[in-house]
């Protein structure tokens, strides 16, 4: 199986993208939304044509707010963001636009910023680590099941090559994300983490598929007491499940292409990030993790 | 066969029936209406953060305070308005506080933040013993507090049952007269009784409004305070008693106005995007997989109602990220069919009867179904855990998606199949059942 077999070029291919994504997020760092600095977002509605946005900034540099952005939403809406305003602030500057419709003022204090940005990171490191338990759990069996002479990676293992993809599939698209941050403006925000995690639960369900087919056939081989390579059973699984895991993406990639294209503005950072982490996600499930695996035996037997 | 026969037939009037159902709970006051949230329908969100401190019984000072902001917002005639309280950073141990104040169709927020925000803070309390003596040796222009003075107030608005205005009879000076209920007006003459002589200062929202010496014990419950008001703020003093006084402070530390129109395109956006997901899906299925297909895609409509219902009767608020949440797991909601089609595809290239291959796809695949949908329970439960409000709904949507859709693809889409297939060696050899069972490139010669 050449997934298998040529499993150095698929590592040196992640690695490229992990380097770079890294070197993005350490560059140019996380172009944070309110939701985790805390300020006002201010989202206001021309009816016929908006200003320019010169004017818009112009405009807001004389009312001394300190540093700002403006962002163009759709075609007729500004996005202003904007240090903590209190309600006189909020109000003065709505008149200094002009008086547009306010689509939406969103003020988040310091305090539930740092709070949220606190919770994030321990939801993350919690989902992680709840997967980790369960996978060893659910692959308890495949080392105690083998066939006399042949060794098979104990179920951590099956574990550990699990968090490799995941940080594989997290880490990616935040660097993509990263980079669309700094040239784009896309913002990190509560739906960007909620996304991750998302992307967290969808690369374990796709590399479960693969790695259930592994635990399959060993125990067929137990069986049948058929002495075979790890590695050939770890090829042969990812054969099987080849068309399975790319068409499992490919129906969540179908109803997310749709939420990306017709769905409502709020949502289309949010899918987009979800179609990345689920492309990434199913080639890590085949490339990445079950490679892996038998990188985890390679070394375990050279080290007895 | 027959048995599944009669099972789908029962299927397909329960989710005839449940889809009638959420057809006629559309109408207008309707019992089970869906529940959208501010981001889809506008309105205007406020989260406070109360300090709790100096209460002892935090539980029930919240629950006081969710009552009285309750009452504040039903004055005001808001349709629908939703006040919570939430005990933030259960987790990271300094348990916080939080008021959630919901305010559908309120778009002005200064109006929003009075309605709520300026309910006064009205405390009667002693001096401290040896507070003159404190208060002349310390350096002037040293900032004193007044818990420096004073003694911790025993007596707060909380005991008010009525307050009014009223008129000084001598100098025409506005008053403003407090009546205690019951218990107050035992605590009152507790206090006048046995500090007879000395000062009671009359604090509202941390300013000394007076400090009168008691002069005999009152009971009655009733007292008068005066602070130099003008008939006006009397007025808006004696207003804002009277819809109730907070038993704890409370700072705003967060807002939030969503514009209608904004949350209408929203709306429609996100249930266009599941239509258009959904038909995508269903041409997908049908295409590749056939018959199997088209059962996959009919178990996936009863996903979809029987989601729905579940969303209406618990409630679940919808948001954009929950239909966002929804969205996805009408993509994952498939998934179970395809692991189980795929395999069931292999079992037919290996030869075997197209029931023999249905059961055994059935069966081989479940394991890793089961296993990939707790893995996504598990995010589902700690994201619903550890999330906000918005965070919440999506998990929500997703979680009750997940579990929704191991009955649909795997028990409903079984019954109807095995309700089609053929079981007689007649219909397995007819070419057209081995091409509709068929799926993908593959066709069995």
């Amino acid at each position: 199986m050449y997934v298998i077999k040529y499993r150095k070029i698929w590592f040196v291919l992640s690695g490229v993208l992990l380097t770079l994504s890294f070197w993005a997020i350490f560059t140019y760092g996380f172009n944070l939304s309110v939701d985790f600095k805390g300020g006002t977002l201010t989202e206001a509605s021309y009816q016929n044509e908006r200003p320019s946005l010169e004017l818009i900034t112009s405009k807001l540099q004389n009312l001394n707010l300190g540093g700002f952005s403006v962002r163009p939403s759709g075609d007729f809406n500004y996005i202003i963001r904007t240090r903590e305003l209190s309600t006189e602030e909020g109000s003065a500057l709505v008149q200094t636009l002009g008086s547009p419709v306010v689509e939406r003022q969103n003020s988040i204090g310091p305090i539930a910023g740092a709070e949220l940005q606190n919770k994030a990171i321990k939801a993350i490191l919690v989902v992680v680590f709840m997967i980790v338990l369960f996978i060893t759990f659910a692959f308890r069996k495949v080392s105690a099941s083998l066939p006399r002479g042949t060794r098979g990676v104990s179920s951590w293992k099956y574990g550990l090559a699990t968090i490799v993809a995941l940080a594989h599939d997290v880490i990616i698209p935040t660097g993509i994300f990263v980079l669309l941050g700094h040239f784009m403006g896309v913002e990190i925000d509560l739906l960007f983490i909620t996304g991750l995690l998302a992307i967290l639960g969808y690369s374990v369900h796709d590399t479960i598929v693969v790695f259930d087919r592994v635990r399959e056939n060993l125990s067929i081989n137990t069986e049948k007491n058929i002495k075979e390579d790890f590695e050939t059973t770890v090829g042969k699984s990812v054969t099987q499940t080849f068309g399975r895991s790319i068409n499992t993406s490919l129906t969540i990639f179908i109803t997310l292409l749709a939420l990306y294209l017709v769905g409502s503005h709020a949502t289309k950072d949010f899918s987009l990030l979800l179609i990345i982490g689920i492309i990434i996600g199913t080639y890590s499930s085949i490339f990445v993790a079950s490679p892996l695996l038998v990188t985890f035996y390679k070394l375990q037997r050279t080290s007895k | 066969m027959r048995k599944h026969v009669i099972w789908s037939l029962i299927l397909i009037i329960i989710f005839i029936i449940l889809g009638y159902f959420l057809v006629r709970q559309e109408r207008l006051g309707a019992l089970y209406p869906f529940r959208f949230g501010l981001d889809l329908v506008g309105g205007t969100e406020l989260v406070y953060q109360a300090d709790t401190s100096d209460v002892e019984d935090v539980s029930g000072a919240m629950d006081t305070l969710k009552e009285v902001i309750e009452r504040r917002v039903n004055i005001f005639g808001v349709s629908e308005p939703l006040v919570q309280t939430e005990s933030a950073g259960i987790i990271s141990g300094n348990a916080l506080e939080r008021l959630i104040v919901e305010l559908p169709g309120v778009k002005d927020i200064e109006l929003a933040k009075q309605l709520i925000g300026e309910t006064p803070i009205l405390e009667f309390r002693l001096e401290k013993p040896g507070a003159e003596e404190f208060v002349s040796t310390i350096a002037s222009g040293t900032p004193v507090t007044l818990d420096d003075i004073f003694l911790p107030a025993t007596l707060t608005g909380q005991y008010l049952s009525h307050a009014q205005v009223e008129f000084d009879p001598n100098t025409g000076i506005p008053l403003v007269a407090l009546e205690f209920d019951s218990e107050g007006a035992d605590l009152f003459a507790q206090i006048t009784k046995d500090n007879i002589g000395k000062p009671l200062a009359v604090i509202l929202d941390g300013a000394i409004l007076s400090s009168p010496v008691i002069q005999s014990e009152i009971t009655g419950g009733k007292a008068q305070i005066s602070g130099n008001f003008t008939a006006e703020e009397a007025k808006a003093l004696v207003r804002n008693l009277n819809y109730g006084a907070l038993p704890v402070p409370i700072t705003l530390i967060t807002s939030q106005t969503i514009g209608a129109s904004l949350g209408d395109v929203a709306l429609h956006a996100g249930a266009r995007a599941g239509l258009i997901g959904f038909l995508a899906l269903v041409l997908f299925l049908i295409i590749w997989y056939r018959l199997p297909g088209f059962i996959a895609s009919i178990a996936l409509i009863s996903y979809i109602v029987l989601s729905l219902v579940i969303f209406k009767m618990i409630p679940v608020t919808l948001t954009a990220a929950g239909l966002a949440g929804f969205i996805l797991s009408i993509g994952m909601a498939v998934d179970a069919n395809v692991l189980i089609f795929e395999r069931t595809k292999e079992e037919l290239k290996k030869g075997k009867s197209i029931s023999d291959s249905l059961h055994e796809g059935f069966r081989r695949a479940w394991l890793s179904i089961r296993d990939s949908n707790i893995s996504s329970i598990i995010t589902a439960i700690v994201l619903f855990w550890l999330g906000t409000s918005a965070v919440k709904g999506f998990a929500l949507t997703l979680g009750i998606g997940v579990l929704i859709s191991m009955f649909t693809a795997i028990t409903v889409s079984r019954t109807f199949l095995f309700a089609i297939a053929p079981n007689s060696p007649a219909g397995e050899k007819s070419k057209l059942k081995i091409f509709l069972f068929s799926n993908g490139l593959h066709v069995r010669n």
